[in-house]
């Protein structure tokens, strides 16, 4: 298909780039999520969840935003995928709900049976929220089942295949490494000398993951790669990706966690890129009927609505940038617990 | 039971959930901003106190208003797929805009004004709070728009036909004015406003009655109370500008409200009554003749158009309608007269002298959350079978992909869920309360904070 640079193609980018902007922020929550139940001792445990206390909802907007986006821009993804996959986010849904109020009603009590079952529902929520949203992804690359009335036609098992569970169990590990890089620049003394030794775990684990996941992509699905075959200059991102995750050891050895926390950063936004390039035009491939497929045009709203809506972003967006440096500033440094924490 | 039935019970309990906490982090919004506000201009330790208390709360609804936020974005692509096609185009923007300008303000700001006591100066703290109430606010904005584009479509034109057809927007602005929705956006943030002053008053009475924390109770009571006595009248005026408007926008629903049949007639308003819908009448009640004609049209004589000029598949059902309107009324009423009384009270310097009265106070709290959940099913309700007025039936818009099973079980979820959330946030609440403003409150301060965690109150 021929590239022009559209509103269509404008609003596929802008979709892509709320949803990176959620992987890469609430990506380190959902991380630090996933290796709570590791960290040993109430104390270091209510660290933890007030690392991204301040801050964990807002990331979330990000989902929320990016979900009211698709409606507006394709609303037949949105409505496609959201009914199609009815039980994977139903179980997103419940997910959701339980890690917002875990980490808000854990440390409102003092019991210990009470702390427990907040930590395990934090972490482990976190988990499947991971998994579900990798496995969505997966199921993109390999397509669904689509019928020509745009209605889904496959069932829920159907989407749970060796290949997106494998893009599940990746999208875990992206996250841990993420969210562990993310609690060594949150802590301090024994605790963060802890978690830094996770960290190099947590990169090996998702190397692995990695690495097979992208052997398993090229060989079954060379689909994904037509656009990086027709352009070849676009291999440059691939490239990056790799500098970008061979940079995380570097810098954590020499103690810059900061920089470390900006390269796994652009290890979740170069490998949505990829993705991106890789399904484009198609948001949802049909499959085994490609000419089925959801695309940007197909798919979209009318011209006048993707242009209202890229009134409302130039206006909004700068504003949301402004708040979400702010706030970051200043919440920046390690955590101490005082009155107003978790 | 059929998928359709499912769609609309999990739609309307999982709405009705959410909407309980709204309105609370809406009228608190206000309160805290006045409340911070008091502090900073006159200093006043137990200002300060009262503010720091009321965030705590706050916060707590806040997080539950978020987690049960998250369904309905979901909701409407899970289970009304058929709809999500066809309004996409317009309901779609308006959602997209509450995440853009809504959302993020609030829940960044939330974050210093929950965490951020010690970390910003005073002023940029009670700008955060601005900030968070004006959020709140504005996310009312654009979802109540969305809903009323619903209710009275606007600035669209359909495109394709049959199955296929779909509402496509042609002006922005005349979409976002539509004919209702500036009358129920004014009705719904005075709905929330009274929430949160109900709120305040209850807790704060309630600290009266029992003798803790009294200065700052009685501090509090006059600031929520102010409210409550512009938001009860407002109430009224907004939801008779409503009124007036479904007459002209949305007659049958009009006519459902005051069970009114006969188009030849002019309008009873009722104060109560029971609607026999297979007689068509109305028992039991006690109405005014020729009232309902005189509030729309200013004239005791004119006919008002009555549900029999409606084919029986457009009417709504009218009982249903008939009842949680007139009960949302009365309570308007009784919350203006508990309102009025007090600012009676306040005026001859004895607002505190009598407990009967502070007792009525504690337990108004349900009234408008009643009211506030009611007015929304008076509304919804009556506008079926409609889900887009006039354009799309309910029936036609359900997901076609989803099977009744799926629907069930995770209703069922939703309802476990919910009740235990519910439980849990009810607890929670009262630890809360009990436990009260604190009194020796050093934040900055690791044992003050031991201690209030291993005291229970
Ligand atoms: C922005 C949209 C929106 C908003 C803010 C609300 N609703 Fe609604 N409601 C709908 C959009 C909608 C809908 C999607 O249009 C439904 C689904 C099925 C239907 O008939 O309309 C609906 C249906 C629906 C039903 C079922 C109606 C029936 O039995 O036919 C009830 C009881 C409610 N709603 C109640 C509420 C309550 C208590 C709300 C309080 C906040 C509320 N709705 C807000
Ligand atoms: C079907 C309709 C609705 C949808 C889709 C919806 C969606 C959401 C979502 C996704 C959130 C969470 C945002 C976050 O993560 O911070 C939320 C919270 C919120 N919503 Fe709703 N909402 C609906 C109805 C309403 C109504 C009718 C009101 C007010 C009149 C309202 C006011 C708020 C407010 C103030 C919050 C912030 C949390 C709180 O204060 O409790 N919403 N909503
Ligand atoms: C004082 C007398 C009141 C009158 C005359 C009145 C009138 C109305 C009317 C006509 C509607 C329907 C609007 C529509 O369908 O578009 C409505 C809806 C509603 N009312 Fe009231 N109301 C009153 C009091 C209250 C109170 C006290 C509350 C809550 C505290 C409340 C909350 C609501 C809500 C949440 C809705 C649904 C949103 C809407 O449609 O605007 N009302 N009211």
């Amino acid at each position: 298909m021929e590239f022009t640079f559209d509103l269509n193609t404008i609003w596929f980018i802008l979709i892509g780039v709320l949803l990176t902007g959620y992987a890469f922020l609430d990506g380190f929550d959902l991380g630090v999520g996933a290796i709570h139940l590791f960290i040993k001792g109430d104390n270091n445990r209510r660290i933890s969840i007030n690392a991204i206390g301040p801050v964990w909802d807002g990331n979330e907007v990000w989902l929320v935003t990016g979900g009211g986006a698709l409606f507006a821009a394709f609303p037949h993804v949105y409505a496609t995928v959201f009914s199609g996959f009815y039980n994977a986010f139903m179980l997103l849904i419940f997910m959701l709900i339980f890690r917002a109020v875990a980490i808000e009603f854990r440390s409102k009590q003092p019991m210990q049976w009470w702390r427990n079952m907040w930590d395990r529902a934090f972490s482990i929520s976190s988990i499947l929220i991971a998994f579900l949203m990798g496995v969505s992804i997966g199921n993109i690359i390999t397509g669904v089942p689509i019928g020509p009335d745009k209605e889904f036609a496959g069932t829920f098992l159907g989407m749970l295949t060796p290949y997106t569970i494998m893009v599940g169990i990746t999208t875990v590990a992206l996250f841990m490494m993420h969210g562990s890089i993310y609690l060594t620049m949150k802590t301090e003394g024994d605790l963060h000398e802890t978690i830094r030794t996770w960290v190099n775990n947590a990169i090996i684990f998702f190397v692995i993951m990695y690495t097979t996941t992208t052997m398993a992509t090229l060989i079954y699905y060379p689909n994904m790669t037509k656009h990086f075959v027709e352009n070849p200059g676009l291999f440059i991102i691939a490239i990056l990706n790799m500098l970008a995750i061979a940079n995380i050891p570097r810098v954590i050895q020499r103690r810059k966690d900061f920089f470390a926390f900006l390269s796994s950063g652009a290890v979740i936004a170069s490998l949505l890129v990829l993705f991106a390039i890789g399904i484009f035009p198609n948001l949802v491939l049909s499959n085994p009927n490609p000419e089925y497929s959801l695309n940007i045009y197909n798919a979209a709203s009318s011209q006048k609505t993707l242009q209202i809506m890229l009134t409302i972003a130039m206006i909004g967006v700068p504003f949301v940038l402004a708040y979400t440096v702010s706030i970051y500033w200043v919440f920046r440094g390690k955590v101490k617990i005082d009155s107003s924490s978790y | 039971m059929d998928v359709e039935i499912l769609a609309r019970l999990q739609f309307a309990f999982t709405i009705a959930f959410h909407y309980i906490y709204p309105p609370l982090s809406i009228g608190l919004g206000v309160l805290l901003v006045v409340m911070e506000g008091m502090y900073l201009k006159t200093g006043n330790k137990e200002y300060e106190r009262m503010t720091k208390f009321w965030v705590k709360v706050f916060a707590l609804i806040f997080a539950i208003g978020v987690a049960t936020g998250i369904v309905m974005e979901f909701e409407f692509g899970t289970n009304w797929a058929t709809y999500s096609r066809y309004v996409g185009d317009i309901f779609g923007s308006a959602l997209a805009a509450e995440g853009i300008f809504a959302f993020f303000l609030e829940s960044g700001f939330l974050a210093i004004l929950v965490f951020g006591w010690n970390k910003v100066s005073p002023k940029i703290h009670f700008l955060s709070t601005i900030m968070v109430s004006f959020g709140s606010m504005l996310s009312a904005v654009w979802i109540v728009v969305a809903n009323s584009w619903q209710q009275t479509p606007a600035g669209y034109h359909i495109v394709g036909e049959g199955l296929n057809a779909r509402a496509e927007i042609t002006d922005f602005w005349q979409m976002v004015f539509n004919p209702s929705s500036m009358e129920r956006l004014s009705h719904v943030l005075s709905g929330a406003w009274l929430a949160g002053a109900f709120f305040v008053l209850s807790v704060s009475a309630y600290y009266i009655i029992k003798n803790r924390h009294v200065e700052i109770s009685k501090k509090a009571v006059k600031i929520a109370l102010s409210l409550a006595i512009f938001a009860s009248l407002f109430q009224l005026f907004t939801g008779h500008k409503s009124a007036v408007g479904i007459s002209e926008n949305q007659p049958a629903k009009l006519a459902a409200f005051e069970a009114h049949y006969d188009s030849s007639a002019p309008g009873t308003l009722y104060l109560f009554g029971w609607v026999n819908e297979d007689k068509q009448e109305v028992n039991f009640g006690i109405g005014l003749p020729g009232f309902l004609s005189y509030l729309i049209y200013g004239d005791f004589n004119t006919p008002v158009k009555g549900l029999n000029s409606f084919p029986e598949d457009q009417r709504p059902p009218v009982n249903i309608v008939f009842q949680t309107y007139h009960m949302m009324v009365a309570i308007g009423m009784g919350l203006i007269g508990i309102s009025l009384f007090g600012a009676f009270l306040w005026w001859r310097g004895k607002l505190f002298d009598y407990k009967w009265y502070l007792y009525i106070l504690m337990f108004s709290v349900l009234l408008p959350q009643i009211a506030n959940q009611i007015g929304w099913v008076s509304a919804e309700v009556g506008r079926q079978p409609w889900i887009v007025y006039g354009l799309l039936r309910t029936s036609d818009a359900l997901s076609k992909t989803v099977d009744a099973n799926q629907i069930l079980f995770s209703l069922i979820l939703f309802i476990i869920i919910y009740l235990l959330l519910f439980v849990l946030f009810i607890f929670l609440l009262n630890e809360k309360i009990k436990h009260g403003p604190d009194d020796s409150d050093d934040t900055s301060s690791e044992y003050a904070h031991s201690k209030q965690l291993f005291s229970t109150n």
